[in-house]
């Protein structure tokens, strides 16, 4: 029995950088997760999934991430994708620290 | 402090150029990153959930001056400004970007210092006593054999695809600093019945999914006999080793399924081979390599002054109580530097800090620092008389916690702050129980207790042998800490015992506060420490305090 699927977003770490990212609607990388294709159709992910596989180049890595819809795009639903769309608690690193330039 | 030969250098700049044109061409796109990944694994460079990671070898945790000042350059021009020591005695940096990494192994090498095998499925940077060369219970300093294996496996073609990594630990005392027990292989000196220096040889020892205490396989190997003999165990389990099961390839898994006789007999029999073909290059290089080894040139001077500040200042003395150690040298003590300030992130040290070890060494230190594998630094040689100096100076860089050993010295993995292999976060756990503890302004009065924090089974905090062990995992989709007791990481090693159910984030401080109430309570008296408590009374009380008042709450 296929359990429901539940909605996703396409997400790697970027090659260069090292940094999160996630695929957008018009295959575009992006840092911020808000702004990525959320995808409701379980074939269209594996699609979106193959189409960020073949971009070695770009990103690495690159798997599906429950997500649910929110109020200014896509939000993380498990506490790890959540870190990764700010960094990590110990220090204002990383994606937090950028959140005021953008 | 070993010093590097011509062949030495040589070889770390070839790698360095090598490992130049790899990440070039992988930017290129002529390799793809399932090409990619071992080679950059076998410089260190891993992929985490934030960035890339670069972990640095620092073999036995023993560098000098002029390496904790270019590990401070390095943080500062190509991180964030700030390293973080771990329990292997390495040091990783937390955001290098792909570019400029070879830049930074290059940077490295001007200091004879490099990432070899510090990932991967290879013999491991092997890691030693932090007190090695200073320690008053010392037998010998293991350091010049530590070097001597650092060469041996450091690209030994034999073992370059083992079944799994391999960690081999070294101490020169009886009293084990270095988790031997815990070890792929663990290696103490003792002597035998006529006086005469030799290794018992630990193996199958291991923490993580499937914790083993090691078992001896030699009690005691003549030194001479030490590479052929590691030879033959590494080579017996590179054949007999499971390929077939990631959590069943370390070699504890393998001298457990096999029996240790049996894994004894196959390795003496190789041995027998092996020994015949060592032809002696080993002890000549041996030789050389303890001739690096210089014994520093100790002062004889009066330590009236370490005296008078210690009756005179209060908080010179407690950090003295607890920061310094038994030196072999009269008049001297070795200096721990806490790296566990209340409520920073264990094991960060940031470049400006680092330098202030730097300087401290070179002043006072006879050029030398450790890492210890608690993450906490060492000045293993001080002259008793410039400790008041020292410890005012590492007052003023935030370095003056006086804690080794106590409630808030604890050791965390990076867990899920960085760890892409974390099911929880630890950082936030060490920083919320030791900030706790400070304000109770109980800690001396607790005295040691070693709290251990590992963010996911595979227990890089080593949590599996600590007095108080937490494992964070992911509980439905929630960070959950589960707590094992009466850990030790000693020459008198076990695994710690679960608890019972785990608590949640919000409630694990308190349950940690209720397990160290429990043990004020009961403890015979100030003298017997958490350890000693749990080991006469078991897990009851502890047990009581930890789920009594929760399970009344439920009933109300």
């Amino acid at each position: 029995m296929s359990r429901k699927f539940t909605p996703k977003v396409v997400t790697a770490n970027h090659l260069l950088e090292g940094d999160a990212v996630w695929l957008t609607a018009d295959d575009q990388w992006t840092p911020h997760m808000h702004k990525a294709e959320l995808i409701e159709d379980e074939a269209h992910a594996q699609l979106r999934l193959l189409h960020a596989e073949q971009q070695p180049d770009i990103v690495v890595g690159a798997y599906l991430a429950d997500a649910r819809a929110g109020d200014n795009g896509p939000e993380p639903t498990h506490f790890r994708e959540a870190f990764r769309t700010r960094g990590p608690s110990n220090y204002a690193h990383g994606k937090q620290a950028e959140a005021g330039n953008v | 402090m070993y010093n590097y030969t011509e062949f030495d250098d040589a070889f770390l700049r070839e790698r360095v150029a090598q490992f130049r044109d790899q990440v070039d061409r992988r930017i290129d796109g002529a390799l793809t990153e399932d090409e990619f990944k071992p080679l950059r694994l076998m410089n260190g460079l891993y992929l985490q959930l934030h960035a890339y990671m670069l972990r640095v070898a620092i073999p036995y945790g023993s560098l000098d001056a002029a390496k904790m000042r270019q590990l401070a350059y390095i943080a500062e021009r190509w991180d964030k400004g700030y390293g973080h020591f771990t329990t292997r005695q390495n040091i990783q940096y937390n955001w290098p970007k792909l570019k400029d990494v070879p830049d930074m192994l290059a940077a490295l090498a001007d200091v004879e210092m490099h990432a070899i095998q510090t990932s991967g499925n290879t013999i491991r940077n092997v890691t030693s006593d932090h007190f090695a060369g200073a320690a008053a219970d010392e037998i010998e300093d293991p350091r010049p054999w530590a070097e001597l294996i650092r060469q041996w496996s450091t690209d030994h073609p034999e073992f370059q695809f083992l079944p799994r990594k391999f960690k081999i630990a070294i101490t020169g005392a009886p009293n084990d600093r270095a988790v031997t027990k815990a070890h792929d292989i663990g290696l103490r000196m003792v002597r035998d019945d006529a006086g005469a220096p030799g290794f018992e040889v630990i193996v199958g020892g291991g923490l993580g999914r499937t914790p083993m205490i090691g078992k001896v396989i030699r009690e005691h190997l003549p030194p001479e006999d030490l590479l052929p003999y590691l030879e033959s165990i590494v080579s017996v389990y590179n054949l007999l080793g499971r390929r077939d099961n990631k959590y069943k390839a370390r070699i504890k898994i393998t001298v457990h399924e096999n029996g240790l006789d049996t894994y004894r007999d196959l390795v003496e029999a190789e041995f027998v081979k092996r020994r015949a073909a060592f032809d002696g290059i080993d002890q000549q290089l041996f030789a050389e390599i303890n001739s690096r080894f210089r014994r520093p040139d100790f002062i004889d001077a009066p330590v009236d002054a370490y005296q008078a500040a210690y009756d005179a200042d209060p908080v010179f003395r407690s950090w003295a109580d607890t920061n310094l150690s038994a030196h072999a040298q009269p008049g001297y003590a070795i200096v721990t530097v806490s790296i566990k300030a209340h409520g920073a992130t264990p094991g960060d040290a940031s470049a400006e800090q680092m330098r202030v070890l730097a300087d401290l060494a070179e002043a006072f230190g006879h050029d030398e620092l450790r890492i210890s594998h608690e993450q906490n630094v060492v000045l293993p040689h001080v002259h008793k008389s410039h400790l008041p100096q020292v410890f005012a100076r590492l007052k003023a860089a935030g370095l003056g916690a006086a804690n080794v050993g106590l409630v808030s010295d604890i050791i965390a993995c990076p867990g899920m702050d960085y760890c892409a292999l974390a099911t929880a976060r630890s950082i936030p756990i060490a920083q919320q129980i030791a900030t706790r503890f400070d304000e109770l302004k109980l800690e001396h009065e607790i005295g040691e207790l070693k709290i251990k924090i590992s963010g996911c089974i595979n227990a890089c905090g080593h949590h599996h042998v600590g007095h108080i062990g937490i494992l964070g995992l992911d509980r439905a989709g929630v960070e959950n800490y589960q707590i094992t007791l009466g850990g030790d990481g000693t020459e008198t090693a076990e695994i710690g015992t679960r608890t019972g159910p785990g608590f949640p984030a919000d409630e694990i401080v308190p349950a940690i506060e209720r397990l160290v109430d429990a043990y004020l309570e009961h403890r015979a008296d100030a003298g017997e420490t958490f350890l000693e408590t749990y080991r006469r009374l078991g897990m009851a009380p502890f047990k009581s305090a930890l789920y009594d008042r929760v399970a009344e709450q439920d009933a109300a």
